[in-house]
């Protein structure tokens, strides 16, 4: 009985780790591989779970109606909130990049961050849209009929993981091959980028375009992961920050080491709450303030002792025909 | 091949570039030569599209290419090396190298994942290349390392295999010499010979080091305050008064 529980335990950490390093991937083709500063995931992330949410769930009806209101509710199959919300996010995505992506590397950080702050309030105030403040609640999960609920949990830690092995297979290609090795000569050198004859600005497009679209896979997976999602989940804190240290830690320039990165700040993340938990009773009103503190002091040693993260870029990235 | 007329340029009171008419022949080695500040480097960022002139036409081949973004510069096969290199130091040379063909199948994301067999293909021919030009230059041994691992000197040369897989007709080099030893830099000129003897490629370039310019160039454009001062063969600079009067800053009597 203690084993299973603790199983339950670690597959569900598991799900949150393997949606975090969806976006972690994400994020490394902006940053890791074309430099582009974007500290918006949340954006992103908010975006993919409200659409993939409207996607799937049903128009609210009856007496639901004057609760819950939302833009629209199709209910459809969980793969069109999928695409719906990677499609929608790299819609988004296309424009901001259009607008923001002349700006230099500081200004296009200022932007994304007060662009992905805009998306949440606006969720936040607009009754109309997405519930407001309350949010949308039991949103469908795939597959669930088939086995017991409270098994479901080994069923979803598949699908994460499929699509996460998905993901990156469509990055690893995409970057070892001449696209990638454009991306990462804007990310070296922007100017001589351009006078080697490549459009910086419709590759730099083309990154945050791409990197969005899996942000909104993560952000999807993890509205039907919990079932409810509200604006307060997409805080820059958890939906950015954390993302950040993930590949930071891991490698970024490196998939392999953003997927790593995710596993292990989720794991020391969630570490750090049993450790909180052991404090005595007067600071534990303090405690997720502690655990942001480790966090940021965990990222300090990560930047000044090992820059490069666990695994650091490979040397040898175009490789694809070796 | 290349033709300059009437070119204009300032920063705020500044007269960069002043009417400023030159001309390079195909197939030529040209020399610019000129005191500090007298415009040059700011003409090859006319020529190569980081500003914009604000009068005069620069025509490549006959068609006005003043205005154009960089990269479609590029696509006019006109390329350039910079005062100070600009290498990807945290890519490996080859991959410096390999990603100078323009328009290629694999830099389409789609390609990559729905025509891999076809990207690789020509990945493969675009490595092939990479490696003779690297033999070329003998850089061949550094091929897997750091470009900003490489040496200055060994910078230059890979600027100039840069320039060699671009497949260009002129090349503009800005001190292709500065801060390269006397071996080096006699390999250097031995390579711009070759590939304009070769591969008639056009050279202009910019250079402070007049035995370099003297040996190589011809003929030679000088440059003083925006314009051109005068232009002949490097004996007929040599002798001319005003070319040492520019350097001596007799103009300012």
């Amino acid at each position: 009985m203690e084993f299973a529980g603790i199983l339950a335990y670690l597959v569900s950490l598991a799900i949150m780790a393997g949606i975090y390093a969806v976006f972690c991937l994400g994020l490394n083709i902006q940053w890791g591989y074309t430099g582009l500063f974007n500290i918006g995931i949340a954006g992103f992330f908010c975006i993919g779970a409200y659409t993939s949410a409207m996607i799937t769930s049903p128009m609210p009806t009856g007496t639901y109606a004057h609760y819950v209101h939302q833009l629209f509710g199709l209910n459809l199959p969980f793969v069109f909130g999928l695409i719906g919300a990677a499609s929608i996010c790299g819609i988004v995505a296309f424009f901001i990049g259009f607008a923001t992506l002349r700006l230099g590397d500081d200004y296009l950080a200022i932007a994304t961050l007060g662009i992905a702050e805009t998306f949440r309030l606006i969720f936040n105030n607009e009754q109309w849209l997405a519930n407001g403040p309350r949010g949308l609640m039991g949103l469908p999960q795939p597959l669930a009929g088939l086995v017991d609920p409270k098994n479901y949990n080994y069923i979803y830690l598949v699908i994460v993981i499929v699509i996460l092995i998905l993901i990156y297979l469509l990055i690893e290609q995409a970057i070892r091959s001449p696209w990638g090795r454009v991306l990462r000569s804007i990310r070296e050198d922007e100017i001589s980028a351009a006078m080697s004859g490549k459009n910086v600005l419709r590759f730099k497009i083309q990154a945050l375009v791409f990197g969005a679209m899996i942000m909104g896979v993560g952000g999807a997976l993890y509205a039907h992961y919990t079932k409810a999602i509200s604006p307060d989940v997409f805080t820059p804190l958890y939906g950015t920050f954390i993302i950040w240290v993930m590949l930071m830690a891991g490698g970024s320039g490196n998939n392999k080491g953003a997927i790593l990165g995710a596993f292990l700040i989720w794991g020391m993340w969630i570490g750090t709450k049993f450790m909180t938990d052991l404090l005595p009773y007067t600071l534990k009103a303090r405690a997720p303030y502690i655990r942001f503190l480790l966090i940021g002091i965990l990222l300090e040693f990560i930047l000044i002792y090992r820059p490069q993260g666990i695994l650091g870029e490979e040397k040898k990235v175009s490789k694809l025909i070796e | 091949m290349l033709e300059i007329k009437e070119l204009n340029k300032s920063f705020g009171g500044l007269k960069a570039i002043s009417n400023c008419s030159l001309n390079v022949e195909k197939g030529s080695i040209t020399g610019l030569i000129g005191p500090n500040g007298a415009g040059k480097t700011t003409l090859f960022n006319l020529i190569t599209g980081f500003y914009k002139p604000e009068k005069g036409t620069i025509r490549f081949n006959g068609d006005r290419i003043d205005g154009l973004p960089p990269h479609r510069i590029f696509s006019n096969k006109i390329y350039r090396t910079f005062q100070i290199t600009r290498e990807f130091s945290q890519m490996t040379v080859l991959e410096n190298l390999m990603l100078m063909p323009g328009e290629q199948y694999g830099e389409k994301i789609w390609n990559t994942w729905f025509r891999p067999a076809k990207v690789r293909h020509q990945e493969k021919g675009i490595m092939e290349k990479a490696l003779e030009v690297l033999d070329f230059v003998e850089l061949l041994d550094l091929k897997d390392e750091y470009a900003g691992s490489l040496s200055g000197g060994q910078k230059k040369l890979l600027e100039l295999a840069r320039s060699m897989m671009a497949n260009p007709e002129i090349v503009l080099l800005d001190e292709p010499g500065a801060g390269v030893n006397p071996t080096l830099m006699k390999k250097l000129m031995g390579n711009i010979r070759r590939l304009r003897d070769e591969k008639n490629l056009t050279f202009l370039l910019i250079e402070h080091d007049m035995d370099l310019v003297m040996n190589l160039c011809n003929p030679v454009i000088v440059m003083s305050e925006g314009t051109k001062l005068t232009q002949g063969t490097p004996e007929e600079v040599k002798k001319d008064k005003r070319v040492l009067e520019a350097y001596l800053g007799g103009q300012y009597r």
